[in-house]
């Protein structure tokens, strides 16, 4: 199922296993992802993707197996990779009792960001969001909300992102924009995206390539349109439908 | 409508029924009122008013030191949970040990803080002078927030691993303690059994040596030595305990799941 990378991988993951107690909810998974690749991950709820997003940063150890991101092992090197890495996911927050610009200067500082100030404006303007800077965060709307924790998640400039559902509060229009401008800045700074959503038609237009999860293994992996081939399907949201049901797509 | 009452309260009844933090909370506040105003009576019995009640402003004033020292860890953690930004300080390149640190001195500002405040209004409103405690003052303090940090990491470790349903620890923890730290009373007031406990909290030794202090007018610093010795063994085994339990909250996936419910 899985290929050999053409370049060195930035995120790899060997034979991943996590169990808790009797349940097994990622199942010796391996996977890659290449500099500047968009990845999906993708799956029906209990799939394992948001425990495999938890290993990945490190949250959570994994029973067995290993994962490697930016050339380091997660286990010895949390800490360095962390640096280099980040996070934005529609289920988390920022404290909603503290201005935009306090929780992302907080933040700034935490990833030891130097020139805050200018970062913060770069950030808010790259998501369209300038005037929301000294505004409580308690007090934006739901698509401000997602779009000051992606700028958190820009923050530190990092090489590799997490992305969990990125747009799952947004409108047609506000999510069209934060997918631009996420695809501007993996073509402009090269970051590999490891990005996560139920919205089959936005993997089709962001992802580089997709992994399907069910019961903690792939079952299916490919560029988008690959999978489409080997499905014999027009749209990956049948795709997706077909292993959420137990059906398997043909290699 | 009884229906639908009858269906609430069982769904109450079935929470207190699966977590044993909100069990005790029902009996938790009137157990310890009754203990703690009760030993405050014994003691009202046996000395004279004035004295006391200058012993009592005292004791409310360390008191308040060792409750914010607790609080400001406890709740300062729990507060990200409740804001959903604890996995935003978990994915950050922080150590687990700068977060608790960050919060024990956020501990020392509200302790000092508050406890000026109540030094002055005790001074205009009742002419109780804190500074009469002389050199003893600041150590007396500073024992007093050492051993609320130990106490807060416990707190804390324990609501990482068990969430939601551990919080009434915040706040029922240190009042666990205090009818054995003898805030308001001397140690003598306890029975035997319980003084041997009692020696065991380095409050208990900070609160004899304020009285000491008050009383003959001169700095109680004997009192000091075995706070001091329990603060460095508390701190040791709360940072320990908060380690451990911190590696099970990694193992068991507590930490993803307690910061995205």
């Amino acid at each position: 199922m899985n290929r050999e990378p053409e370049a060195e991988p930035v995120i790899a993951v060997e034979r991943l296993t996590k169990r808790f107690g009797d349940v097994t909810a990622v199942d010796d998974l391996s996977f890659f992802a290449r500099r500047g690749e968009i990845l999906g991950l993708l799956g029906p709820n209990g799939a394992g993707k948001t425990t495999t997003i938890q290993l990945l940063l490190g949250l959570t150890r994994p029973t067995s197996g290993r994962i490697e991101i930016l050339g380091m092992d997660l286990l010895r090197h949390r800490r360095e990779i962390l640096q280099r890495v980040n996070f934005s996911s529609a289920y988390i927050s920022l404290p909603f009792n503290l201005s935009v610009r306090e929780n992302l200067d907080v933040f700034g500082r935490l990833y030891g960001v130097a020139d805050r100030r200018r970062r913060i404006s770069q950030l808010l303007e790259l998501f369209e969001i300038p005037e929301v800077v000294d505004t409580v965060t308690g007090k934006l709307s739901s698509g401000q909300v997602t779009r000051v924790n992606l700028c958190k998640a820009f923050l530190n400039d990092p090489e590799v992102l997490f992305l969990d559902e990125p747009t799952a509060s947004l409108d047609p229009d506000i999510a069209e924009k934060v997918r631009n401008a996420l695809k501007r800045v993996q073509r402009e700074r090269g970051v590999t995206m490891i990005y996560t959503s139920h919205n089959m038609r936005e993997i089709e237009l962001v992802c580089d390539r997709v992994i399907f999860l069910s019961h903690g293994r792939v079952v299916a992996e490919g560029t988008p349109r690959e999978i489409l081939e080997r499905a014999d399907s027009e749209s990956l949201e049948k795709v997706f439908i077909t292993i959420a049901r137990g059906g398997r797509i043909e290699d | 409508m009884w229906g639908r009452v009858g269906a609430l309260l069982l769904r109450y009844l079935y929470l207190y029924r699966r977590s044993l933090a909100r069990s005790m909370e029902i009996f938790f506040w009137p157990v310890m009122d009754l203990l703690v105003w009760g030993f405050v009576t014994v003691y009202f019995q046996s000395v004279a008013a004035p004295r006391a009640v200058l012993f009592l402003l005292g004791a409310v004033i360390f008191w308040d030191v060792f409750y914010r020292s607790q609080q400001a860890i406890t709740l300062s953690l729990t507060e990200e949970i409740w804001v959903r930004n604890l996995l935003n300080v978990f994915i950050a390149p922080v150590r687990v040990g700068e977060v608790v640190l960050a919060t024990c001195l956020l501990g020392v500002i509200r302790a000092v803080l508050s406890a000026a405040v109540l030094g002055v209004l005790a001074y205009v409103f009742y002419a109780f002078d804190l500074l009469l405690l002389g050199p003893a003052l600041l150590p007396y303090f500073a024992s007093l927030i050492l051993f609320g940090w130990a106490v807060g990491m416990v707190t804390m470790a324990v609501i990482l691993r068990f969430g939601h349903a551990a919080e009434a620890l915040i706040w029922g923890t240190p009042f666990l303690l205090q009818p054995i730290s003898a805030v308001f009373y001397p140690l003598a007031v306890l029975p035997p059994w319980l003084r041997s406990i009692a020696r065991l909290l380095p409050s208990t030794h900070i609160f004899e040596g304020m009285r000491a202090t008050l009383e003959t007018g001169r700095p109680a610093l004997a009192p000091l030595v075995p706070a001091l010795g329990l603060n460095v063994v508390y701190l040791a085994l709360a940072g320990g305990f908060f380690g451990w339990m911190m590696k099970r909250v990694r193992e068991k996936g507590y930490l993803g799941r307690l910061a995205m419910e």
